[in-house]
């Protein structure tokens, strides 16, 4: 929690706003992720098939397994570029922030199926400082869009993530 | 092949049909494993308690976003597309609510080729707490 400080916005921040980096590309989908994601995200029930029976998927619109919206390609990555969601956030002045999940919203072009690579880059659209019941509380706002192996959109989303 | 809902059939005022999970650490480690999502805090109670929720360990916004995905999916069926989906996390997910998905048709209309509907849409604990306002807009195929 930020007591006894001024601000929370650092150099580093006003730096990064407007300019897209952090391109990451996913490793190739598998079908067994997205059948574990929608078994996870379904749990206890059962998912629709087009997420898991390839031969039911091939006789709908998308001609073969689609994965939920929602799917993460970047999930378990080998090497791990940043600090989990959670764990706070270490800075030069010594102060922890514990980050938490404000909201987003995405649209959503091509789905992604077994096999796709997901490109993903990522800016810092804005953000803003106000003072909340945890105290001083920062509000970023990041644009992260993604694109598969052919150069389709795939989805974009605008994410809201409150530090405090 | 599956479609639940054509658009033509669609008017303002529809409810989405109720979705409902009551969650716990079985939801929201499953959730944790595919996602790679290990937060002390979604994890134990303790770690729950030192972020500032007094019940303990709470659930993940993103399990309550893909509730949303899921009852949209149902609704739809697999032949419509979702094509967005925006939300707020306002309230936590404690341990034993029960979770519904709600949503209500606010509007419709064809938008670049696309037969388009627009969704009030919302999570609500067992209380009739609202813990993700938000909207959607999906994209229902045509009976013609």
């Amino acid at each position: 929690m930020a007591q006894g400080v001024d601000t929370l916005v650092t150099p580093e921040l006003q730096e990064q706003k407007g300019k897209w980096g952090g391109e990451r590309v996913s490793p190739a989908i598998a079908a067994s992720d997205i059948r574990k994601w929608a078994i996870a995200t379904y749990w206890p029930e059962t998912p629709p098939r087009v997420y898991w029976d390839e031969e039911y998927a091939k006789a709908t619109r998308w001609g073969g397994i689609i994965a939920p919206n929602d799917f993460n390609p970047f999930a378990w990555p080998v090497e791990r570029p940043r600090v989990a969601m959670g764990q706070g956030t270490p800075r030069k002045d010594g102060l922890r922030l514990t980050n938490m999940n404000g909201g987003q919203t995405d649209t959503y072009g091509v789905p992604m199926r077994p096999g796709d690579v997901i490109t993903s880059k990522t800016r810092l659209s804005d953000f803003n400082e106000r003072q909340g019941r945890f105290g001083l509380m920062l509000y970023s706002f990041r644009e992260t869009e993604w694109t598969n192996q052919k150069g389709e959109f795939v989805r974009r989303r605008i994410s809201t993530s409150i530090q405090y | 092949m599956t479609v639940n809902v054509y658009f033509e059939d669609v008017q303002v005022g529809d409810e989405l049909p109720g979705w409902s999970r009551t969650t716990d650490y079985m939801h929201w480690n499953r959730y944790a494993a595919v996602n790679d999502e290990f937060v002390p805090f979604h994890m134990d109670d303790e770690a729950g308690r030192r972020a500032g929720n007094e019940k303990g360990g709470f659930g993940m916004g993103n399990l309550r976003y893909a509730y949303l995905v899921n009852a949209l999916r149902d609704w739809i069926g697999d032949e419509a597309e979702i094509r967005e989906i925006g939300c707020q996390y306002r309230a936590i997910n404690q341990k034993g609510d029960t979770l519904t998905v709600v949503g209500k048709v606010v509007e419709k209309g064809t938008v670049g080729g696309e037969n388009q509907v627009r969704l009030e849409t919302n999570v609500l604990n067992q209380n009739g707490e609202a813990t993700c306002p938000g909207h959607a807009v999906v994209v229902l195929p045509s009976r013609g």
